[in-house]
């Protein structure tokens, strides 16, 4: 079926802004549903999802998971361990044993960039990227956009700068990609180590020091810092990462105004965010995993091929 | 085939482009006994000589790809030497230089003369082996050279991979020099590159891919162009992509170092854009780069200091190239589009003249590599490639004698075709459309 969105949802890059505003828009609705004490509307019944898991994820996956509950989809979770061929059946081939099940939806996580798009050239199904390699991770980026406009209303013009691994992050592109289009300007801050080197001409400021950054921004999107990125020698310690570009009190009390912190999380307690930080009142962490089943929720909807009104609709045809 | 069945053959009115001689004239060229009897002159057909009327194309020295992959041995099911053999006179090349990364390796003589001797039995292209530097290519212990020259090996390289130690190349250059063949170097600093998809800027940066900096081959084109000075041993760069070699060979033939060059038809025509879509038809190694090395090597080769033009064709299973892109393996198929490619690309669009392409596909060649053919001259061996530039057609990779699919130029609109090839005096191709 093809909704609004097209068959599927690859990335923010391909989205216009309406179709970026459409899906927040159509999540505020449903993220009611979530609040309520019988959780489930019957919107996607008869709809058969599966959640096809290449690397391991558990908030993403549980994220998904109660979405498609919560419209009362029938979901399979799929985990496979390691996406190399030599491991294995190849991905074309997972794809078409799935197809050949009778599926609505996939929603993959996987490793490789581009994975998903392979998958969707090739199924009839709906395919949703749940994070592809390096590349984009749409549905976080969404979610960290309806947080930022649950704290800034419009984003046009709003300073939202992301600190970090930006080589080595989806969230990064879909973040880039997502407040972009939707009208904000976007920084970089991080050690050039772990930003691509061509970063400036994809039309985001860099910062090198986390100091500017701060006196720059409205908000931050604190990214992982992985263990593996100091043992591949790109930093010199965790330890020094946090002293250098760590989000501590301290350089939040300095900053000229109130940021708003955002982290897609598992969050690393003391290397990138400070425990004060994370937990303190700048943080909206939490508020970013209550919409990310919202956000979800309206994806899947819009995806099969719901009309926005109808997400209204839905929801009081329920209760 | 024996010298006094074969007939001769008279190419009748075609427009002779033979830059070996200085020649671009309408007239004939007559072949007998497998070599060229005459060329220029407007001749009788001898009795019972086969006439191939020409008119309205160009006849030139038979088209040399000096880097070719035929897999063989190890990966029959890839690519064979007689199908490999078969696409490039398809292609309009009557020779080429066949890869030692087989498997085994093509390291020593019994293997080179496997290869020789399958390219003899398909009769098509001649078929020269390349024989591997080091033993395995694993940069470790130097291949046996001496036997494998006397096997018909007429160059070597590590292709593929590059020779990471320096000690390893200088004596490859060293040793090598008594044989008078050049030493090949496949250019890539495994450090800055391992594990990159595609060239390294914004496209990389756009789609998440691990990108292969420029100067992970210029290193190594630096390198290897002060080892050729140290040692006075013949090195050749293969597959050159960025700007920055283009100058760094610049550099090296201005101070008369023994340095050549070879640059792909993909590299002076495509660039990283064609990788968006995740397209592993575009996925090859050096990778696609950009807009603006793409005119340094046009330009190189304009100016003489891109030597050769070349295909790196290298085939794979079509569902290896199935693949997610990180994982599918480089290279794609060049020998039956590179003449289209070429001509589009450089002749029509004023960068080389018709003598200059000849020159970089046949006649430099045959003269870097020591091989015969590369001139119409007299007593040369009779091949002879004839095309027609101005033919435009669309690529279909179905149709390709090649068992590899892998090409980015699938449903391309190219202009200039080969329509007869010659391989000793005989007709070993001919376009049936």
């Amino acid at each position: 079926m093809i909704g609004p969105l097209g068959k599927d949802l690859l990335g923010l890059a391909p989205l216009s802004a309406e179709q970026i505003r459409l899906v927040l828009d159509t999540a505020v609705p449903f993220r009611e549903i979530s609040e309520r004490q019988i959780k489930k509307v019957p919107t996607l019944r008869g709809m058969t999802i599966v959640n096809l898991f290449f690397e391991a994820s558990t908030r993403t996956r549980i994220s998904f998971e109660f979405a498609e509950k919560r419209l009362s989809a029938d979901t399979v979770n799929v985990a496979v361990a390691g996406s190399s061929v030599s491991k294995g059946e190849t991905l074309v081939d997972t794809a078409r044993n799935l197809e050949a099940m009778k599926i609505d939806m996939v929603v993959i996580r996987h490793p490789a960039s581009g994975a998903a798009q392979f998958l969707a050239e090739r199924i009839e199904s709906n395919v949703i990227n749940a994070g592809d390699g390096t590349n984009e991770h749409p549905t976080q980026g969404l979610l960290d956009l309806l947080t930022l406009r649950d704290r800034f209303g419009d984003l046009t013009g709003r300073r939202i700068c992301i600190v970090g691994d930006v080589l080595h992050s989806r969230v990064a592109r879909s973040n880039i990609w997502g407040l972009t289009k939707l009208g904000a300007e976007v920084a970089v801050c991080g050690p050039r180590s772990l930003l691509p080197n061509a970063i400036g001409e994809m039309g985001v400021t860099v910062f090198d020091r986390v100091e500017a950054a701060i006196e720059w921004a409205d908000a931050l999107n604190v990214l992982r810092l992985q263990l593996e990125r100091m043992e591949a020698g790109y930093i010199p310690s965790l330890r020094e990462y946090n002293r250098v570009f760590g989000i501590t009190r301290a350089r939040l009390e300095r900053a000229p105004r109130d940021l708003c912190i955002l982290h897609p999380g598992p969050m690393n307690r003391g290397v990138e965010i400070d425990s004060d930080v994370a937990d303190g009142p700048h943080s909206v962490i939490l508020h970013q995993v209550t919409n990310g089943v919202a956000v979800r929720m309206a994806v899947l909807y819009l995806l099969a091929g719901g009309k926005p009104e109808l997400a209204e609709a839905a929801k009081k045809g329920a209760s | 085939m024996s010298r006094d069945v074969q007939r001769d053959v008279l190419l009748k009115g075609g427009r002779i482009v033979d830059p070996s001689q200085g020649m671009d004239t309408v007239g004939d060229v007559l072949l007998r006994g497998g070599l060229v009897e005459s060329c220029g002159a407007v001749v009788a057909a001898p009795d019972g000589a086969d006439v191939i009327d020409c008119a309205g194309l160009i006849v030139s020295p038979g088209f040399i790809d000096v880097h070719v992959h035929l897999r063989e041995p190890g990966r029959e099911d890839v690519e064979t030497v007689a199908t490999g053999a078969h696409a490039a006179v398809a292609g309009g090349f009557t020779g080429l230089c066949a890869m030692p990364n087989t498997k085994p390796v093509t390291d020593n003589q019994a293997t080179v003369g496997f290869v020789k001797r399958r390219g003899e039995d398909a009769g098509y292209a001649r078929v020269y082996p390349y024989g591997a530097i080091s033993v395995s290519q694993k940069g470790d212990t130097l291949a046996e050279m001496g036997e494998m020259v006397a096997a018909g090996a007429v160059a070597f390289t590590d292709d593929g991979r590059p020779v990471e130690s320096a000690h390893m190349m200088r004596t490859a250059l060293e040793y090598a020099r008594a044989f008078n063949v050049p030493v090949a170097e496949h250019c890539e600093d495994m450090s800055l590159a391992r594990g990159g998809a595609m060239n390294e800027g914004v496209v990389s940066a756009r789609l998440g891919l691990k990108g292969i900096p420029a100067e992970a081959e210029e290193i190594y084109v630096i390198r290897d162009i002060l080892l050729a000075r140290r040692t006075g041993g013949h090195i050749h760069l293969c597959h050159l992509s960025t700007k920055g070699s283009v100058e760094l060979v610049r550099w090296g033939k201005e101070r008369g170092i023994n340095v050549t060059a070879e640059v792909c038809s993909h590299h002076i025509s495509l660039t990283e854009d064609a990788v968006e879509g995740y397209n592993t038809n575009a996925k090859m190694n050096p990778p696609l780069r950009t807009a603006v090395d793409v005119q340094a090597l046009q330009q190189g080769l304009a100016d003489g200091t891109i030597d050769l033009l070349v295909t790196d064709h290298a085939p794979h299973h079509y569902d290896e190239k199935e693949r997610e892109f990180a994982d599918a393996p480089n290279g794609i198929v060049g020998l039956e589009t590179a003449l289209g490619v070429n001509c589009t690309y450089l002749l029509h669009r004023g960068v080389l003249s018709l003598a200059q392409m000849i020159d970089a596909m046949s006649c430099k060649p045959a003269r870097v590599f020591h091989l015969p053919g590369g001139s119409l001259a007299r007593g040369q061996v009779g091949d002879v490639t004839i095309f027609d530039p101005s033919r435009a057609w669309t690529v279909d990779a179905s149709r390709f004698k090649s068992k590899g699919r892998n090409t980015p130029y699938g449903g391309h609109a190219l202009t200039g075709q080969a329509r007869i090839t010659l391989v000793g005096g005989r007709v070993v191709y001919r376009a049936t459309d």
